[in-house]
């Protein structure tokens, strides 16, 4: 190869190369969360029809991915989700916290909420041996495809929208605490100044305007993945086809929305 | 958020033993809503008893007819404060009627109370007093020949055929009534019942046991209020409608028994993920208010004590006495019964691995004085109505109530005959 065609052929690859790029950016742009489009609408804002930015909620389905061996336990969603919904300080109140797991060799499992200093299910001991498995596992609203709040709330405060998130009405709430108790995975709370029931809400009021939930987009090692299950291209649905993913408390039918990968049989 | 109620929380955060979910430290459901399943389980059983009288055709407790459907009616009236007085918002009350989620269970609250206030419980009062109520119109004078004009509706007919249709119609709301006063307790069950997250409400036999502990609370009610009262107005008691009231007691409480013992062995056989952290519960947090005071001393004592009474003979005295302490001890043990469910519900975490406290409050709305307030409230109710409506038929001629303007000599008024 003389050096003209050399010449020749490295302009060809760069065209190529940016053709290349050009093809990925696009389709990066319909990535759910993709680097390139950092914190764009989820499953797309270019989405036929919402090309004008306005969120169409029957055009998704959202859910979540945890990974949970990525989980690093910096409690970072923690503290986001606090100051992004107001959710009062007080480790006593939570729209999503962590918990650890640490797994003995006997088997017995000590739990803690990392966000709730001091309480453990058991003090680890000296004595206690080797620990053979341990890992953080980030809690949140499961945002369930078939909500048992939702089917008790007595007056359609709590809905789900047609995009599958779970929503309360600040306005209809009468704060009887029954999707409270009906709820199995101790998501929601009474909000302890508007005394109504409050929970995680997958940051809606962010996601509407194409943005990630604030515990998404803080978490530096990625292990929550928000995404909308109705656009192939999205992250959530390649992490359900990467992973082997199981949801909590399945035997209750509630079909949750947060699918967890590596999940150890020892949490509820 | 304050401070006090800070404090709090860090104190029940001390008292959790093992792992909770953060979200669950504080006890949603307080002592008002034991009070709520209390009542309304009165005014059920209150009202089955009535309907003994009028459907099965039980002469013997005719005499407690008209004071179990006024007990009915006072603790019913009661009935929905508990449940106003806990709401975070009970200025949207209102919300349950004017937008129900016709999926929810709780929903149907205030149709299945209004139905019954209105269709069953208010109705066959009415057809019940109503000839007294014209009665003592005609006989009264002043504000109170009012009172009584407007309870009975201003309605003055009551000719033998007016009065034949009283009995058809009280009868037919009585055997409408029964449904619904089963409906109206069974559905509080349900509430608990139908909720899956929680393995200690989640039971099919929920609202069975829930009726069946209302049939018992409700006799037992009943029967203390006609010691009572014969006692406050020092009239002989009739021993055949006590002890036929007692028998209904203790078949209830044998059949209530039953059921409660069934869905403690079906627990323990079955086994599932949650025994470990219910046993735990049961031993620890609700040894004194289940094993103690529901079990020995609400059901097994007081079944003991019937058992004495109904198999050896003890003379009148003896067996009032040995009654009466057996409808306390029972009234003590299905309070528990309610505490044990709506409190020992949420004594333990969803994630089967903690155990939380609950810490009564004592002036706060949702305290321990709202609910003996709401707890006495229906007794008071129910003296008033006393007071105005006779507890049994009156005679043909009437004697005014002392209270109304006094005439010189005690004054016996001849009353018109029927149909005139």
């Amino acid at each position: 190869m003389n050096k003209r065609e050399f010449l020749k052929s490295l302009l060809l690859l760069l065209h190529a190369g940016g053709f290349v790029g050009a093809l990925a950016r696009w389709a990066g742009a319909k990535e759910t969360g993709g680097k390139e489009g950092e914190g764009k609408a989820p499953g797309g804002a270019d989405a036929k029809g919402e090309a004008n930015g306005k969120h169409d909620p029957a055009r998704h389905w959202y859910g979540m991915g945890i990974e949970i061996d990525k989980c690093i336990g910096c409690s970072r969603c923690v503290d986001a989700c606090k100051v992004e919904n107001a959710v009062p300080p007080e480790p006593f109140f939570f729209n999503t916290w962590l918990e650890r797991y640490v797994i003995a060799k006997d088997g017995e499992a000590v739990v803690e909420s990392i966000n709730v200093k001091g309480k453990s299910s058991r003090e680890m001991r000296q004595d206690d041996g080797e620990v053979i498995r341990s890992f953080f596992v980030p809690k949140l609203c499961n945002q369930c495809a078939n909500p048992p709040c939702v089917q008790v709330c007595p007056v359609g405060a709590t809905f789900s929208t047609k995009d599958g998130v779970v929503l309360v009405d600040a306005n209809r709430c009468i704060g009887c605490g029954y999707c409270i108790q009906a709820c199995p995975y101790g998501a929601r709370y009474l909000r302890p100044e508007s005394r109504i029931a409050q929970k995680c809400f997958f940051c809606y009021h962010r996601v509407a305007q194409g943005l990630l939930p604030a515990c998404v987009e803080v978490c530096p090692t990625q292990a929550r993945i928000f995404g909308d299950l109705r656009s192939k291209a999205s992250r959530l649905v390649r992490f359900t086809r990467m992973n082997k993913i199981h949801v909590l408390k399945p035997s209750l039918n509630t079909e949750p929305k947060v699918y967890y990968a590596q999940l150890d049989g020892e949490v509820r | 958020m304050n401070a006090e109620r800070v404090r709090d929380l860090y104190e029940l955060l001390d008292q959790v033993t093992g792992y909770i979910y953060p979200n669950e430290i504080e006890i949603r459901w307080s002592i008002l809503i034991v009070v709520y399943p209390y009542l309304t389980g009165l005014v059920a059983g209150a009202f089955i008893l009535a309907s003994l009288v009028k459907v099965f055709k039980v002469k013997e407790v005719e005499p407690t007819y008209r004071l179990s459907l006024l007990t009915a009616l006072a603790f019913l009236l009661v009935a929905p404060l508990p449940l106003l007085f806990h709401l975070g918002r009970p200025e949207r009350s209102f919300e349950i009627f004017l937008t129900p989620n016709p999926r929810s269970a709780m929903a149907m609250f205030g149709f299945v109370y209004a139905w019954y206030l209105m269709a069953v419980l208010l109705l066959e009062i009415w057809f019940e007093f109503r000839r007294d109520l014209v009665l003592l119109a005609r006989a009264s004078r002043g504000l109170l020949k009012w009172v009584y004009r407007v309870l009975s509706l201003f309605s003055t007919d009551i000719s033998e055929a007016a009065l034949v249709f009283d009995r058809r119609a009280i009868r037919a709301i009585t055997i409408i009534g029964i449904p619904s006063a089963f409906l109206l307790h069974g559905y509080v069950g349900f509430i608990f019942g139908s909720v899956k997250a929680n393995p200690w409400w989640s039971s099919v036999l929920m609202p069975i046991v829930f009726l069946m502990s209302a049939i018992v609370s409700g006799i037992a009610l009943v029967i203390f209020l006609y010691m009572v009262l014969t006692a406050i107005r020092d009239h002989p008691i009739d021993m055949r409608c006590l002890d036929t009231m007692v028998s209904y007691l203790f078949y209830a409480i044998i059949v209530d028994f039953s059921l409660e013992a069934l869905d403690f062995i079906q627990r323990l056989y079955e086994s599932e993920e949650s025994v470990k952290i219910l046993g735990t519960l049961i031993t620890s947090k609700l040894f004194l208010s289940l094993l103690v005071l529901q079990i020995l001393l609400g059901m097994l004592v007081p079944l003991g004590i019937l058992v004495i009474a109904r198999v050896w003979t003890f003379n009148d005295d003896m067996r009032k006495l040995l009654y009466f302490a057996s409808v306390i001890l029972i009234q003590v043990g299905i309070f528990s019964t309610r505490w044990n469910v709506v409190i020992g519900g949420q004594l333990f975490s969803k994630s089967l691995r903690g155990l939380m406290a609950y810490k009564m409050e004592v002036v706060s709305i949702e305290g321990l004085l709202a609910a003996l307030v709401l707890l006495v409230l229906p007794f008071i109710i129910l003296a008033v109505m006393i007071r105005v409506l006779p507890t049994e038929p009156l005679e043909d001629r009437v004697t005014v109530p002392s209270k109304a303007p006094a005439p010189e000599s005690p004054e016996i008024l001849p009353l018109p005959t029927s149909g005139s």
